[in-house]
């Protein structure tokens, strides 16, 4: 009997995109350990990701990663197919075509945190109606929606101030990579 | 360190911080403010004895099987004033403003009810 085996042929694009998804995973994992006062009212630390995914490879390479994300993290956390899963689906979908368009801002203007924060509010936007549509069909759940509107503003800002800064730090380095190759050539 | 965050923000994103803070803001007042209420349904064992727009301030005298629950009515807003039930809890209760807010006074089978321009769904009225 001949062991089979099962190649795949890869880009290095694919391994970059699972790259991130699993540095993705990893802040979703790390975000579960976090109390939250009220079920649904997270931080969504995994966004910081998508944000810089964006920035640098573009919208098509923030759509697999967050997908990625949101499929693979519902496999660890054994709720695939389950609401919550389709909650995460929901916000992820209408945040990525959201930022789609708030991708064309002028950059001269527009930063990551307005991209963070229009991502954030589409978010919950999608959220919502997956509750009130299918989970919870009742006008009650409307008293809650101040309160993650409130949520989307605050770690929508957070989140998009931590990818900023990412994306600074990595900016400086490479410059600074670069002084240095000019002041001691190799 | 919140110099060295400030400075990510750039001046369309306070443009965008500013408008979602209005939204948020409108959002709340909207779903989190009831109706302010525009009269009041008193009623005297189980049926209406009299419907009463909040304004303008009245004292009204409700007869019940103990006694008679005095209802004033002040600055579009309504208390029991006094009752002659033993624990006193509808008058405890207070000023009622909004909408949907309610003082029900037993034994003494009187109760006040603030109803706005549309009726809203709570566990008493679905």
């Amino acid at each position: 009997m001949t062991a089979s085996t099962i190649k795949l042929n890869t880009t290095s694009e694919d391994h970059h995109i699972a790259h991130m998804a699993a540095v993705a995973l990893g802040l979703t994992i790390l975000e579960s350990a976090i109390p939250s006062p009220l079920p649904g009212v997270k931080p969504g630390l995994a966004n910081i990701v998508t944000l810089i995914v964006l920035a640098r490879y573009g919208w098509r390479t923030a759509v697999w990663v967050s997908l990625l994300r949101v499929v693979a993290g519902s496999l660890l956390f054994g709720n695939f197919l389950t609401p919550g899963f389709f909650l995460s689906l929901s916000g992820a979908v209408l945040s990525l075509i959201v930022l789609a368009f708030a991708q064309h801002l002028p950059t001269r203007w527009f930063g990551p945190v307005s991209h963070s924060i229009y991502a954030a509010f589409a978010h919950i936007t999608g959220q919502m109606l997956v509750v009130y549509l299918w989970l919870i069909p009742h006008a009650g759940i409307a008293y809650l929606i101040p309160v993650f509107a409130t949520a989307a503003l605050v770690f929508g800002t957070v989140n998009g101030l931590i990818a900023a800064r990412f994306m600074e730090d990595k900016k400086t380095l490479v410059h600074e990579n670069h002084e240095r190759h000019e002041k001691f050539p190799a | 360190m919140f110099s060295a965050a400030l400075q990510h923000i750039k001046p369309g994103d306070w443009l965008t911080l500013l408008l979602g803070s209005i939204f948020v803001a409108l959002l709340t007042l909207k779903l989190w403010n009831g109706d302010l209420a525009d009269k009041a349904v008193i009623r005297g064992g189980g049926k209406i004895f009299r419907e009463v727009p909040l304004s303008p301030d009245q004292q009204i005298e409700v007869p019940g099987p103990l006694g008679v629950s005095i209802i004033s009515i002040h600055d579009r807003k309504a208390r029991i004033a006094s009752d002659p039930s033993p624990r006193q809890y509808c008058v405890r209760q207070g000023w009622l403003q909004q909408a949907g807010e309610i003082a029900l006074c037993l034994p003494n089978q009187v109760s006040v009810e603030l109803i706005g321009s549309k009726r809203k769904y709570d566990s008493l009225n679905y």
